[in-house]
């Protein structure tokens, strides 16, 4: 059993992008907030803080959650992965590259402001890993767990469907 | 929109869970996924002096069966349950409605025992305990006992649970031979809370209808195998039985309407 | 070359912003870092829609460890004066209440603490005692003589009217053969960008200077009301903006009075004060588009052609005028005549203040209000004359040859073919197809309709139009107003790199990657050469009144701002090297990243060095040729003219046109509306960059759809605000938002540097009225107003309601917007009714009985005052009760009136009691009326009736009790007692 003092701040223990980290909170602190303004990790937004919009989704222990519902002390112990882990390394010339499925992104023009992006590329990244062959209506149904005010989420869907095709090996972007 | 302050006990085991609530009563609350408790914290609509985070007791993550019936435990999460082999097979409409539990992204969070703890009048969980006369086992240091959905639900966010105790389980009986099941909501949005959502329930002997999103609480009512305008005539008095209300979504009317009318198409469903 | 193509301009490159911004890199506001000490505000805001602040008890909120300071609308009085705005009207509004609240959500109270948490605590032990007064919420209601008055100083609530008249319109609907009206109730909705607001400032005592960090978008006028606030020059303000925004659509123009708050409170504690406005606070809150109600009557002659057109406008603006307001009501008036030659107009504008959030810009801005009228009413004019709607829209259109083409109100349309443009959105769309395929879904009694809407896109606002409201007098006496100053800054290092500066404020629309394209093209280089920088900085950028991100200004007015200023510099660099090549300028071609002579190509130099020049050796300058370092160019399009003395305005440079039309399904048993083609058609001039135009198209589209469908904010007629979260304000998801085709034609503006003309918010003004014609279409009704919901569709779709079946009464329809909750109960009791008056008047056996109470007490014999902590399963809160009896006939029966507040919101109620004797006992009877507003109505609200039966049966269950342990007769209550969580 552990038990958390409301008035004290504790040390939380966990795995941020294949990183361990620690950071101080209080039980009550959300992890939105405990990995943007503690540990800076702001990548990661927040729109709601109320589950709904989606800008917020991580992944913890491979699977999606909204940050914002989520108790920064409740990871103790977990993986976490934000948007900041999605890329690949620089390659050896030190070229900064994305994922695949952020080049996708980059092709269809599936941001315009950019803030629902992080959290709909964590639902992606983790649906694909699940379901490498997805259909039109189920990928749609994932990004549906997200609202995007700009774009109007097709050109969101044709980044995700390409991805999941390149992914497979089945396509090469041209 | 930051949560109050509380205590946070992260229990190891069912037992240190009880003796927390046994201690705090209704000062303490129960987080599992968090999705409906979460937001109400950050909201401020509610505010306990303890959460028990009861997502690491081991025995509480289990899926098992026993005489019929599909036991859920309070920490198995949404989609835990959805993936499981076989569920369509064991609890059609549980498999039938699970998709429509909010998003695929709070499914992985949700817990089963949370939607039916968290009793919102909309939801499916609830909806389709009640439709199939599923149980709540409910667990205190002094006794457990298990309530019938059915009783279990006592309003909007309302239920038959005492200040020490927690849900431990609830369970759902299984398909029954030469039983159909059916399932059908609408929402304003898909992932939405439904403004009504119908499960049917047919075999030899019946109907069983249960409503969703009318009544402050999921609602079943029992028919003969009636056909044609009889039918008509019993859904159209239990659509008024409910006493719909308006709200921003949808009218009292049209929740009679879709009483009345997916409340037959479900029945029909179940019955072919 | 080197594989470049013969222009960037045009092509759909990626974008320069995109891999920092997919890889979690932006810097929003909130993301960026605050100096040492900052500390973070939370604001407490109004849970009446119409009250007068008695007092605030801040004591308790100040005490909290880590409360810097509690501060009310007083404290800020003191340092700050009323924003000023566009109308000359006693309506004093300021960026907190002082004395009077006016809509749900008007700032109260703002904590200033060590954290945002804490704050939050903070805020919940403050104490504000109102005395609510009736609130209005409907427009026409606040026309009326005995309507509430929200601005005591105005007499009533109308603060604007002005009426119009051009061409003869009286003659024209005399003599034409049909007058042919429609009225439309235009809803409340607001563009809802993902990331909310947020401001972070300081103030320095020894300058009396305001540094400020805010996401505000423009217009830059704005800066002035903000400055004129805070009660320093305009030099004295610095408002600086951060690199990227999570989408505005217009509404965070409405920071603006959260600017002066936020600063002001930084003034008055000393300390730098951040703040991040949360979803709750933007929905409730932030800006609202104004909601309209519209009669629009046609002069029609017998083929359908429109003689005249006769508009009455009344513009809810809320509960104060906002600057810019009211000018949504004004920003369309050079096009009230839309695509169509209509030479007659007339028109009324009323503006009419109510207990609403106060409106500001929101994308289409003025748009969907007037085009939803017109082009409902086009498709009447159709329905009634027995004609084919697009027949009727191809008559009335304005023909390709008399272009620029000066409407009846003024405004001059640069250039368009609208017919052209009609032709092949029906070609290329598939029109015929289409309506063979109405035909045949009709034929197997399905409800299918098509719905067609033409509209101008207006762009690049004339600074002036909003003078409009005022009279030509009033405007000599003003002085005129007119322009669009559009900037942009090139600048070259000293290693002859470029870098792009504007005042453009982008908010995701791409402007560093077109403007890298526009200067590439310029210079003859790659857009990945050029370096744009669109943050901005008051105190030290380019900037003027005109600046911002709005009216869809970018891509005509400051994308060719930026090409002057480089075409200027490229002139330059020209000179520098005819010198050096001994050749002449002219002769001299950009390209590739050389500058090659056009009769001998051997004569090359590269850029950079050329561009260097003027850094490292001015010496070797051509004389005249200046520096050419760094160029700024200010363009205003002299188009843009004040309104004339006959109230003719020019209010935009350029205007789009768009031809939208789609096919929808109705559900009969759901309602619902699917969507089963969209095709939209635009012509927004010379096409900058392909995918950033369709991805504006969808994006507005998807927020017309919303606003279509989904969206409202919605009001109780108590002035309750009720879609306060995300569940209850929905926004359209990837399930919800189908594919569309988009087509284009271009008609280059001949007013613009690069031919372009704004395409952002034109869908969201023709999407709302082209689905409303789809559904009008289906339905074969006349009348329907947004939004298109469920289940007001299937109610049109179906006849009447099967009747409840004997012993089951029917549900009175309770008139929409009528959230007062009532109920009734009745219980016997032991008791005689002398015993039970009695307790009823003793404040400690009452203390006993009120569900959660934690003591009462009695202010006179008529009056008590009890706190109480009330809730249904875990959604609980502390309130503070007052209850007043009257109308007593002892012991028989009593009225009582009552208010609670607390932290979840406030209710107000009336009940009245009955005791009747009854063999030994009592009979007692009760009836109750209850309105809650505030928090918990604006997110809970289907929780209030549930809870407000169980509390006041509550009530009387512990009465029986108490009195002779009569069981109430609904047992019920005795069962939810065990389970209800009262009293803690
Ligand atoms: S911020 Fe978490 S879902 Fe919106
Ligand atoms: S890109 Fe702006 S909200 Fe999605």
């Amino acid at each position: 059993m552990t038990l958390l003092n409301q008035k004290q701040k504790h040390r939380v223990s966990f795995t941020l992008n294949g990183v361990p980290v620690e950071i101080e909170v209080a039980p009550r602190t959300l992890l939105t907030d405990a990995l943007r303004h503690g540990l800076g990790a702001t990548g990661t937004h927040v729109g709601c803080e109320h589950g709904v919009c989606g800008a917020c989704t991580i992944q913890i222990n491979g699977a999606p959650a909204r940050a914002c519902l989520t108790l920064a002390v409740q990871v103790e112990g977990c993986v976490v992965r934000t948007v900041e882990g999605l890329a690949p390394a620089p390659d050896q010339d030190g070229q900064y590259r994305l994922s695949i499925l952020q080049a996708a992104f980059r092709r269809h023009h599936a941001l315009q402001c950019g803030f629902c992006t992080a959290g709909i590329l964590m639902s992606l990244d983790a649906f694909l890993r699940e379901t490498p062959l997805p259909s039109v209506e189920a990928i749609t149904e994932v990004i549906g767990g997200h609202l995007c005010r700009c774009t109007g989420y097709a050109p969101i869907i044709d980044a995700a469907m390409e991805a999941a095709a390149e992914l497979r090996g089945d396509a090469k972007h041209v | 929109m930051k949560p109050p302050p509380f205590d946070y006990l992260r229990a190891d085991s069912i037992d240190e869970a009880l003796a927390a609530l046994h201690q705090h009563g209704g000062d303490a609350r129960v987080l599992a996924g968090g999705q409906s408790l979460v937001p109400m914290l950050n909201m401020r609509l509610t505010r306990p002096s303890v959460l028990v985070d009861i997502m690491r007791v081991a025995s509480l993550g289990e899926i098992t069966t026993q005489r019929n019936e599909l036991i859920v435990g309070a920490a198995v999460r949404q989609a835990t349950l959805q993936q499981r082999p076989g569920l369509a097979n064991e609890v059609p409409l549980l498999a039938a409605a699970l998709p429509w539990v909010g998003h695929w992204q709070t499914r992985a969070r949700g817990t089963i025992c949370g939607s039916a703890a968290h009793a919102d009048p909309s939801a499916e969980i609830p909806l389709c305990l009640t439709a199939l006369g599923g149980t709540i086992r409910l667990r205190s240091r002094r006794k457990r006992r298990t309530v019938p959905a059915e009783t279990f639900f006592a309003g909007t966010m309302l239920i038959d649970k005492d200040d020490d105790e927690m849900i431990e389980a609830v369970t759902f009986p299984m398909r029954r031979p030469n039983t159909g099941y059916a399932f059908a909501e609408v929402g304003r949005r898909h992932g939405d809370f439904a403004m009504v959502a119908c499960a049917a329930m047919v075999d030899v002997a019946g109907i069983r209808l249960a409503v969703g999103g009318v009544a402050d609480r999921p609602t079943a009512r029992a028919f003969p195998l009636l056909e044609g305008s009889a039918l008509d005539d019993a859904l159209n008095e239990f659509a008024w039985a409910l006493e719909a209300r308006d709200d921003l979504h949808a009218t009292a009317r049209y929740r009679r309407d879709l009483v009345r009318q997916l409340g037959r198409q479900v029945i029909e469903a179940a019955r072919s | 070359m080197d594989g470049s193509p013969a222009t960037w301009v045009g092509q759909s490159i990626e974008r320069v912003e995109d891999a920092t911004l997919l890889s979690g890199r932006g810097r929003y506001i909130d993301d960026l870092g605050t100096r040492p000490g900052t500390l973070h505000a939370a604001i407490l805001r109004s849970s009446h829609a119409h009250a007068a602040i008695e007092a605030i008890e801040v004591a308790a909120a100040r005490a909290l460890p880590g409360v810097a300071a509690v501060l009310t609308g007083t404290d800020l009085a003191a340092i700050t004066t009323p924003l000023v705005a566009s109308v000359r009207a006693p309506i004093e509004a300021r960026a907190m209440a002082t004395d009077r609240v006016r809509y749900v959500g008007e700032p109260v109270a703002v904590v200033v603490a060590a954290d945002r948490y804490i704050a939050e605590d903070a805020l919940d032990l403050i104490e504000v005692t109102y005395r609510p007064r009736l609130a209005v919420v409907d427009p026409e209601a606040a026309l009326a003589p005995a309507a509430p008055v929200l601005h005591d100083g105005l007499g009533g609530n109308l603060a604007s009217e002005r009426a119009f008249t051009y061409g003869d319109p009286d003659a024209a609907f005399a003599q034409a053969p049909h007058r042919i009206s429609i009225t439309s109730r235009y809803p409340r909705n607001t563009g809802s960008p993902i990331e909310t607001y947020g401001v972070i400032a300081e103030y320095d005592p020894h300058e009396d200077a305001f540094d400020v960090l805010a996401n505000f978008q423009g217009p830059f006028s704005i800066h002035a009301v903000v400055a004129r606030a805070l009660a320093v020059p305009g030099n004295r303000l610095r408002l600086r903006m951060p690199p990227d925004s999570g989408g505005s659509f217009g509404v965070k123009q409405g920071v603006a009075p959260y600017v002066v708050l936020i600063a002001a409170a930084a003034r008055l504690v000393g300390r730098p004060v951040k703040w991040i406005e949360d979803r709750l606070e933007h929905l409730a809150a932030s800006v609202a588009a104004t909601n309209r109600v519209t009669t629009l009557s046609a002069a029609v002659d017998r083929d359908g052609r429109v003689l005249a057109l006769d508009w009455d406008q009344l513009e809810d603006c809320g509960a104060y005028l906002r600057a810019p307001e009211p000018a949504t009501l004004y920003r369309m008036h050079g096009n009230m005549t839309g695509a169509y030659a209509i030479r007659h107009v007339k028109i009324r504008n009323r503006v009419v203040l109510t207990n609403k959030t106060p409106t500001g810009l929101v994308r289409g801005f003025g748009g969907p209000q007037v085009y939803y009228p017109l082009e409902r009413l086009m498709q009447r004019i159709a329905v009634e004359l027995g004609l084919d709607p697009i027949d009727i829209i191809r008559r009335n259109l304005i023909p390709a040859e008399t272009f620029p083409y000066r409407t009846a109100t003024g405004a001059l349309y640069d250039s368009g073919d609208y017919a052209h443009a009609l032709d092949i959105a029906l070609r290329d769309g598939g029109y015929q197809a289409l309506c063979e395929k109405r035909d045949h879904a009709r034929a197997e009694g399905r409800l299918y309709g098509i719905g067609i809407a033409a509209v101008v896109e207006p762009s690049v606002s004339n600074m002036g139009y909003i003078t409009t409201v005022l009279t030509a007098a009033e405007r000599r006496k003003a002085g005129p107003k007119n322009g669009a100053q559009a900037n942009a800054t090139v600048s070259l290092d000293p290693l002859g790199a470029v870098t792009v500066q504007v005042a453009s404020v982008p908010q995701g629309q791409g402007h560093r990657t077109v403007l890298a394209q526009v200067i590439a093209d310029v210079f003859g280089l790659r857009p990945i050469d050029i370096r744009v920088i669109t943050d901005l900085d008051t105190a030290k950028d380019a900037w003027s009144i005109a600046s911002g991100n709005y009216s869809s200004r970018f891509a005509p007015a400051v994308a060719g701002a930026a090409k002057l200023a480089a075409e200027k510099l490229r002139a330059r660099l020209a000179r520098i090297a005819a010198s050096q090549l001994n050749t002449l300028a002219d002769d001299l071609v950009f390209a590739g990243g050389k500058i090659t002579s056009r009769c001998n190509p051997g004569l090359v130099l590269p850029f950079n060095r050329i561009a260097a020049t003027s850094h490292w050796a001015p010496g070797t300058m051509p004389d005249d040729v200046g520096q050419a370092i760094r160029e700024t160019v200010f363009w205003t399009p002299p188009e843009l003219t004040a309104p004339t003395e006959a109230d003719e305005v020019n209010s935009s440079l350029c205007h789009g046109f768009i031809l939208d039309f789609c096919g929808v399904e109705i559900d009969r048993i759901t309602g619902k509306a699917r969507i089963d083609k969209y095709v939209t058609m635009h012509d927004c001039g010379t096409i900058l960059h392909p995918g950033m135009v369709d991805g504006q198209i969808r994006g507005g589209f998807a927020q017309g759809l919303g606003a279509a469908v989904f969206e409202e904010l919605a009001y109780g007629d108590d002035g309750a605000f009720i879609a306060g979260s995300f569940a209850d304000y929905l926004l359209p998801t990837a399930t919800e938002v189908p594919r569309i085709d988009i087509l284009h034609i271009a008609t280059p503006s001949p007013f613009t540097p690069l031919g372009a003309k704004g395409v952002g918010e034109g869908n969201c003004m023709s999407t709302p009225v082209c689905l409303a014609n789809a559904v009008a279409d289906a339905l074969g009704v006349a009348a329907i107003d947004l939004p298109l919901t469920p289940a007001k569709l299937a109610a049109l779709a179906r006849g009447d309601e099967a009747p409840p079946p004997a012993g089951i009464a029917s549900t009175k329809a309770a008139k929409p917007g009528d959230r007062t909750l009532r109920g009734a109960g009745e219980t016997t009791v032991a008791a005689s009714p002398e015993t039970l008056w009695a307790m009823l008047l003793d404040p400690d056996i009452l203390a006993g009985l009120i569900p959660g109470s934690h003591g009462v007490r009695k202010l006179s014999d008529t009056r008590f005052q009890a706190t109480v902590t009330l809730g249904i399963g875990p959604v609980k809160g502390k309130y503070r009760a007052d209850v007043s009896l009257a109308d007593l006939t002892p012991p028989r029966e009593a009225t009582l009136t009552g208010a609670i507040t607390g932290g979840l919101g406030s209710g107000d109620g009336r009940g009245c009691v009955t005791l009747t004797p009854d063999g030994a006992g009592t009979a007692i009877a009760y009836t109750y009326e209850v309105a809650v507003g505030g928090k918990i109505a604006s997110i809970g609200d289907r929780l209030l009736d549930g809870a407000t039966k169980i509390i006041i049966g509550q009530f009387f269950a512990a009465l029986a009790r108490k009195a002779g342990g009569s069981k109430p007769t609904s047992s019920r209550f005795a069962r939810l007692r065990a389970w209800l969580r009262i009293g803690r």
